[in-house]
């Protein structure tokens, strides 16, 4: 699964940039991180963020990204507003402060005056799909090279848990207390297939934190994005399903499980435009569960075959 | 000596922002302003620049700005109806310190509260310029990137209908201002990685191990930034000495104030002005000087009376100010209407002068809002 090699056993091989995960355990157990990892762009692995929540982990992803493909001394990061912002601080990454929902616009501008750096965005759903929407839309359309980094957790976790536009049908947020109906708020917007039919844009992709596997596809899609503005091929775009314990009012320890249950189910993980090729959301679905279908039909059968 | 051409005044304004070394332009069209972005569009280019026709005035204010974190010379522009889109971001590029010029080609001088007051929110002050016309454009608009970089504030140019689209005959010239230090406080990514990573923020969000405000501390540091801004207050003042009556005015319209004045001085009339070429900071002790000795203080702005409210702060109840201006446009409300011609001008400053009512603006009385009987209100 991950693009670099995962240690068998207790004992990583060491001084390897990247996580270690010991996978010895039966497949019941979860990976275990076995090596401390704190990726080079962090300053500090300490956070004021929620326990459980995603969005550490979606910033330790594309950071390991960054330093793996050598463009660290050229990094700017334009931040919009949301929980994510408090690593404005804690991220060794030159950094362009934003207002709610402009990131794009104004990574735009650095990378036009600085057309050699690595421009990407960082902001969440409500920053980008509620108050910015036409900012990524065209930043897109004009195939700006940069790259757009969305936290997509379906709420506003910073004012304690409200509907976004990517919030999913029945979630049940502070200003949606029956759940998300559609008759009344509407549908969820499904950002990057929106985003994937624009000429300009090059690269778009929506991964998930909320496992192992999920964390090393996700760096894999980060790096792809970047390789794309590096080559300047046009704009690029890398949703990270993550999870909000704390805004979906579920324990702790349920976050991966509900974020799988709820807005993966929605906002599928995949590639969603890969060399000028399309897939919509929906098919990624009906690939999903075509594979689902696959597994249990193999397991009928007597056993899975790889 | 660069040989004097007839020059369109956007056109003026442009080639001195390119001569400030202005290298970022993105601007959404709209009238009077759009000629200045026609002419950034087309000059740009060959000057090694960006000019971006941004999808609204929010991408274009954001676009400046993340130009000129990057230490670019960077501006935007409209008239007053994109700035008010703007004005969420230029309340908070003063807090960022974001040093970006922005140009105000107004409809008429109704934007002086939005240009010195801000329609934006907290505690903020952008340094507002105001030419009288083109030669004078030439020189505001090289002290506008000046400033804002001097200061680390974003810059307002306070125009109108006639000063861009006035052709006049100027020579575009550098002028000699002090050299001001390198910009190590903006970014370019190559601290990334270097544990002396920079960050240019609104919201005093410092780096781990480096200086950090925090939101209070970076509001109480903008707070005590801005009244050593108040400095940089620049103003014209004519016939003062013994003025009777003084007559405040700005922008394109205090040409004509002046015009009136030298000519009610002619026929013995002791009239004096006060133009403000900074409109914040405010000259108010020149106000406060000039008020001291007069017998009547006038306000001529082409607005329903904002720029008034200034000079009554200034005048400190020395003097009674009184509004001598008025709202007055061409039939498309983006031009220059009737109460803009001398003899008017001339008419309203000899009626405060005389102490006599000010005169109706020929043809303006039909509009004249008519008390319903519902609407009448008992003496306090």
């Amino acid at each position: 699964m991950s693009d670099r090699p995962v240690s068998g056993g207790a004992a990583g091989p060491s001084g390897a940039a990247g996580p270690v995960l010991d996978t010895s355990a039966p497949p019941s157990q979860p990976a275990r991180l076995v090596e401390a990892h704190r990726p080079e762009l962090l300053l500090t692995e300490e956070h004021s963020l929620c326990p459980g929540c995603g969005e550490p982990l979606a910033v330790r992803v594309f950071l390991d990204a960054i330093s793996e493909l050598g463009l660290a001394s050229q990094a700017i990061a334009v931040a919009g507003i949301g929980c994510y912002t408090m690593f404005s601080g804690t991220m060794d990454v030159d950094l362009v402060q934003a207002l709610h929902g402009r990131a794009p616009s104004v990574a735009t501008g650095v990378k036009r005056m600085l057309p050699d750096a690595l421009v990407f965005t960082l902001q969440g759903d409500g920053d980008m799909v509620n108050e910015g929407l036409q900012e990524v839309l065209h930043t897109a359309a004009r195939g700006e090279r940069v790259t757009c980094i969305l936290l997509n957790n379906g709420v506003f976790g910073e004012t304690g848990g409200h509907m976004t536009a990517t919030s999913v049908i029945g979630q049940r947020t502070k200003n949606t207390l029956d759940g998300r109906d559609a008759r009344e708020h509407g549908y969820p917007i499904l950002i990057g297939d929106l985003i994937s039919r624009l000429e300009g844009a090059a690269y778009v992709a929506r991964g998930s934190v909320h496992n192992a596997g999920g964390v090393a596809r996700t760096k894999r899609m980060c790096r792809r994005a970047f390789e794309t503005q590096a080559a300047g091929e046009g704009f690029s775009f890398v949703e990270v399903l993550t999870m909000c314990p704390t805004g979906w009012f579920v324990p702790t320890a349920d976050g991966p499980d509900e974020l799988q249950r709820t807005l993966a189910e929605v906002h599928v993980v995949g590639e969603l435009k890969v060399d000028g090729r399309i897939r919509t959301t929906q098919e990624l679905h009906a690939e999903s569960l075509a594979k689902q279908r696959e597994v249990e039909a193999q397991l009928a059968a007597g056993g899975l075959h790889e | 000596m660069t040989e004097r051409v007839l020059m369109e005044g956007s056109e003026a304004l442009v080639r001195a922002s390119l001569l400030s070394g202005c290298r970022f332009f993105a601007g959404y069209p709209m009238t009077p302003f759009t000629e200045i972005l026609e002419h950034f569009a087309e000059l740009m280019p060959e000057h090694g620049g960006t000019c971006i026709n941004a999808e609204s005035e929010l991408e274009a204010v954001g676009m400046a700005w993340g130009a000129a974190a990057t230490g670019a010379r960077a501006a935007t522009g409209s008239t007053g109806q994109g700035l008010s889109l703007m004005q969420e971001s230029l309340s908070e590029a003063t807090l960022a310190e974001v040093p970006i010029v922005v140009f105000n080609m107004a409809r008429s001088q109704g934007d002086y509260f939005q240009a010195t007051r801000g329609g934006g929110h907290g505690d903020y002050r952008n340094l507002v310029l105001a030419p009288q016309d083109v030669r004078e454009g030439i020189e505001l608009v090289q002290l506008a990137f000046h400033l804002a970089d001097k200061w680390r504030n974003p810059a307002l140019v306070y125009g109108d209908y006639l000063l861009a689209h006035t052709q006049e005959s100027v020579a575009v010239e550098p002028s000699a201002l002090p050299e001001l230090p390198a910009k190590d406080w903006a970014v370019d990514g190559s601290r990334t990685g270097s544990r002396r990573s920079g960050a240019v923020t609104p919201l005093g969000l410092g780096k781990l191990g480096q200086r950090d405000l925090g939101q209070e501390g970076k509001a109480q540091y903008i707070a005590t930034k801005m009244p050593l801004l108040e400095r940089e207050v620049r103003v014209e003042t004519g016939f003062l000495d013994d003025a009777e009556t003084v007559i405040v005015a700005f922008g394109s319209p205090a040409r004509f104030v002046k015009h009136a004045i030298a000519r009610l001085r002619a026929e013995g009339h002791r009239i004096g002005y006060v133009r403000p070429i900074t409109l914040w900071p405010f000259p108010y002790d020149i106000v406060r000087t000039a008020a001291a000795s007069a017998r009547a203080v006038g306000s001529f702005e082409i607005s329903s009376g904002q720029l008034v409210d200034d000079v009554r702060i200034g005048a400190a109840g020395l003097a009674p100010v009184t509004f001598i201006g008025g709202v007055s446009s061409d039939h498309s409300g983006f031009g220059v209407g009737r109460l803009l011609d001398v003899e008017e001008v001339s008419a309203r400053i000899l009626a405060l002068h005389e102490g006599r009512e000010q005169p109706v603006v020929p043809g303006y009385g039909e509009f004249t809002y008519q008390l319903a009987e519902h609407q009448e209100v008992a003496a306090p």
